[in-house]
């Protein structure tokens, strides 16, 4: 078995291995790439993860519905509140309970938020990678307003666990729509900006047009879902396919495009960005009254059975299968997570292209390592 | 002798040294002093600038990216150097274990002397010119060159792929980019008919030769802004040492002390051409003149040469410090394409027509 | 597809396949050495396009292993689950899906890697988070008493 090993990752004798990770600058988390090259071109890649391996669906085989809501947090990190999301749509479908309105329109503008303070993170480390280091700041300064309003609200910058099966935990704060309509009076502003400053630069474009094209067929193949697999065409977006809470009342329009490459999946997220700040304009005035949690009882047990929900991360489809025998601890509790399938995809994108490609390929698919490793 | 400092003509001052050691001791001797205290005067220029620039680009990045920058250490921060010199004085050399113990320690001291030889050659001030050759412009080109063969036996002797990639791609863009450097400076030669730096820098003495050489020189100066950026390894040309994508390049085993000398020198020869620039295309230590005797000039004579250039060569720095920090990163592919496909054939024929103009005087 | 023809279109594709309760999508639970052929006619019969497979996991039942697999298309929007049992406890083993769809490739590694079960024909079976020698976590006989803590 081992030499066999030996055989798959080295190939040739005369390949020239070389380790990207798993500490490295570039490699957002820890994650090693294998990468043998000839010259500068890059013949093959193979990533290996599971540094940051947590256990986290044996964790949830011991805790119950509402604990499990703060592990959920911890894998991908920058959209965790939809994460949180996730689980309790899924709880709350299966004990076949109906939040108030009031609580689904809240979530969906946090969902919103997130996705933008995500985009923006992902904004700030591409520029960094390919070395415009100013992008760092820039990007930052303007996630701090996001930040901001998390924080007046529920008192967490980056992982809130605001979310529970039947609502939310606590209330927004009475200035939170003035400041998301302030906010998103400062971002119009801001992200033409973030074109002038990257999109439009001429060493920017040569180094990501035309760079490791997606074909939608392998999009389709590898599971790639999110921004990079709307870039190819790929329509997926679970907001419109398969929506949940009140997503089918709102007007908004997937952005897809059709080239595929890292340029393009680099715009779709911009594009992202706008459209998300118009579905915050659609529901911040509309926010209806009413409670901000159905009362539920003390100890959840979910009825036996098998239950899945599938969310919209600002990465791709998040999938949540919880296989449930009546207690209150679940059997078991899948997430299908969308760096997990993104990432093995360069597997097939990057032969052929130079080792600093590899570098923006991987920016621009926009993984968090924690994610896939779970 | 303390009446002869003219702060406007150091040629008085020198000579008065000069003539003072010669009646003390022997010629040998009064020679060796005065080498003496080029040396000397030399090094503390070299450690003072090399502390105030590592200051200024931190500043100026502060500045390109919102925020402030050092300014805990010192009023305003200005002993942030040294108190990152001190740092770097105190950690560990990290003996590595398969190196080439001879070629890794040695390779620091290449390029430091490499750009130290350069700097002698510079006129600062009239009369403050250590090193007056009549083939002035070509010794410092040469001289510069001697930088890479540090860079690339400190990628080879640390026996490290990261490294050793690292310094390939250094290696092939300072030669490719030498060409260009050396071809834009050709253009001045032209003009001016002289290699002699002093004599450049006096045949500027009616106006620079950015505006007596109109397009030709401009375009020159273009391209010798680019391919000195690219020469330095600067900027958006900075993939040798790139951090994002092979941890700091050639310099990766590199730790304390030796890595501040190629810190170091990076930053002098960013100084080094900076100051090439100036001499050759934006007058050196010649004030803005336009024409030969009239008011005008008589008001800009009024500022001593030092202030001129060193004002002149803080702007250029200031310039390619921009650069970096504004612009992403250039692949290596796209990088020798820039060089050979682009800049090479331009300067070629901006050389031709530079020598068209010449000869038929059709220059200021 | 509407689930009651998808059902009865499904039923004509592989003699032995049962429909199980589900109360959000279809779940079909097939024999496990039919299932490579079923999937195959799933993934390619042009009513049915099953091309994107969400994904492939596992379920330690303590006398049997199910595996789960949930499949949609990008052209019909519908959704299927597909299971299949495998009762072998000591050596289970099934045939691989990656050469149907290739995200099977990695899924099939994770189940490998957290529950020992191998995939015939599988292009490269190694495990993926874990090291060589650690057990197979997710199985529920599992113990490791320095590290784990059980309520």
């Amino acid at each position: 078995m081992q030499e066999e090993v030996k055989n798959i990752i080295l190939g040739e004798d005369e390949d020239y291995i070389i380790n990207v990770g798993p500490q490295h600058p570039s490699t957002h988390g820890v994650l090693r790439f294998e990468v043998s090259l000839q010259g500068e071109t890059i013949k093959k890649v193979v990533p290996h993860c599971g540094y940051i391996h947590r256990g986290i669906e044996k964790m949830c085989e011991r805790d119950t519905y509402p604990q499990i809501i703060h592990l959920t947090d911890r894998m991908d990190y920058l959209s965790a509140h939809i994460n949180n999301e996730a689980v309790c749509l899924c709880v709350e479908k299966a004990l076949e309970v109906e939040v108030p309105e009031h609580v689904t329109y809240i979530r969906a503008m946090l969902d919103e938020l997130t996705r933008i303070a995500s985009h923006q993170l992902w904004w700030c480390a591409m520029g960094m990678d390919m070395g415009a280091l100013t992008t760092f700041f820039y990007g930052l300064r303007d996630r701090e307003q996001i930040l901001d309003i998390f924080e007046e609200s529920f008192g967490t910058r980056l992982i809130q666990s605001v979310n529970t099966p039947g609502g939310l935990m606590n209330d927004i704060h009475p200035g939170f729509q003035k400041r998301v309509k302030e906010f998103i009076k400062y971002f119009r502003k801001k992200l033409p900006e973030y074109d002038q400053l990257l999109t439009g630069n001429v060493i920017f474009r040569e180094r990501t047009e035309g760079i490791a094209p997606m074909s939608r067929e392998d999009a389709i193949q590898f599971g790639v879902t999110g921004p990079s697999g709307r870039a190819s065409g790929f329509s997926c977006d679970i907001r419109k396919v398969d929506p949940y809470g009140i997503y089918p009342k709102i007007h908004f329009s997937e952005m897809l495009r059709t080239e595929g490459d890292t340029l393009s999946r680099y715009k779709v997220r911009i594009d992202e960005m706008y459209e998300s700040m118009n579905i915050l304009e659609q529901l911040v005035d509309n926010i209806p009254e009413g409670n901000f949690a159905v009362r539920m009882k003390a100890v959840l047990r979910l009825p036996a059975g098998e239950f899945y929900q599938r969310v919209e991360t600002a990465r791709g489809e998040l999938g949540v299968f919880i296989v449930s025998d009546g207690n209150k601890t679940p059997y078991r509790m899948k997430f299908r997570s969308p760096n997990f399938s993104n990432l093995f995809v360069i597997t097939k994108l990057a032969p052929g292209y130079k080792i600093a490609d590899l570098i923006a390929i991987s920016g621009s698919l926009d993984l968090v390592i924690p994610d896939i490793d779970r | 002798m303390i009446m002869s400092f003219n702060i406007y003509d150091f040629s008085g001052l020198t000579r008065s040294i000069d003539n003072g050691l010669r009646e003390i001791m022997s010629p040998g001797w009064a020679i060796f002093i005065e080498l003496a205290i080029i040396g000397l005067v030399f090094l503390i220029f070299y450690a003072l600038l090399g502390l105030f620039l590592v200051y200024a680009e931190r500043k100026v990045c502060a500045l390109i990216q919102n925020r402030l920058g050092p300014n805990r250490v010192g009023p305003a921060g200005i002993l942030q150097t040294i108190a990152d010199l001190i740092k770097l004085l105190m950690k560990e050399l990290i003996p590595l274990k398969n190196a080439d113990k001879l070629l890794f320690n040695i390779a620091p001291f290449i390029v430091i002397i490499a750009s130290f030889m350069a700097i002698a050659a510079i006129p600062f001030a009239r009369g403050l010119h250590a090193i007056d050759f009549n083939i002035g412009i070509f010794y410092v080109i040469a001289v510069s060159s001697l930088g890479v063969v540090g860079i690339l036996l400190a990628g080879w002797s640390s026996n490290s792929k990261y490294s050793l990639i690292g310094a390939m791609r250094s290696g092939a863009q300072i030669i490719s980019y030498e060409l260009s450097v050396g071809l834009s400076l050709l253009t001045i030669i032209v003009f001016a008919g002289t290699m002699q730096l002093s004599g450049i820098v006096e045949s500027q003495a009616n106006g620079w030769w950015i505006f007596k050489g109109h397009i030709p020189a401009v375009v020159a100066f273009i391209i010798f802004l680019i391919a000195s950026t690219a020469e330095t390894n600067r900027g958006p040309f900075d993939l040798a040492e790139a951090e994002s994508e092979l941890t700091a390049g050639f310099h990766t085993e590199y730790s304390g002390i030796r890595f501040a000398f190629f810190f170091l020198a990076e930053f002098m020869n960013m100084f080094i051409v900076a100051s090439m620039a100036v001499t050759v295309f934006l007058g050196g230590w010649m004030p803005l003149h336009f024409g030969t005797d009239n008011a005008f000039n008589h008001i800009m004579d009024f500022i001593p040469p030092l202030v001129w250039f060193f004002g002149k060569t803080f702007v250029v720095i200031y310039l390619i410090m921009l650069f970096k920090w504004t612009f992403p990163r250039l692949r290596i592919d796209q990088l020798l394409t820039l060089e050979w496909k682009y800049l090479l054939p331009v300067n070629l024929v901006n050389i031709l027509v530079v020598a068209f103009l010449t000869l038929m005087e059709w220059h200021f | 597809m509407e689930s009651i023809v998808l059902k009865q279109h499904l039923e004509s594709l592989v003699p032995g396949i049962v429909f199980a309760e589900n109360r959000q999508y279809t779940e079909v639970i097939v024999p496990a050495d039919l299932l490579h052929s079923f999937c195959k006619q799933l993934r390619f019969s042009a009513e049915l396009q099953f091309d994107y497979q969400i994904s492939l996991t596992a379920i330690d039942w303590k006398d049997h292993f199910m595996l789960a697999c949930h499949l949609t298309s990008s052209v019909f929007r519908h959704i299927l689950v597909v299971k299949s049992r495998i009762d072998d406890r000591d050596h289970p083993s099934i045939d691989t899906l990656s050469d149907i769809w290739k995200t099977s490739e990695y899924h099939e590694r994770e189940v490998y890697d957290l529950f020992g079960i191998s995939f015939r024909n599988h292009p490269d079976l190694r495990r993926l988070f874990l090291d060589e020698d650690y057990g197979f976590p997710l199985r529920k006989d599992f113990t490791d008493e320095s590290r784990m803590i059980v309520r």
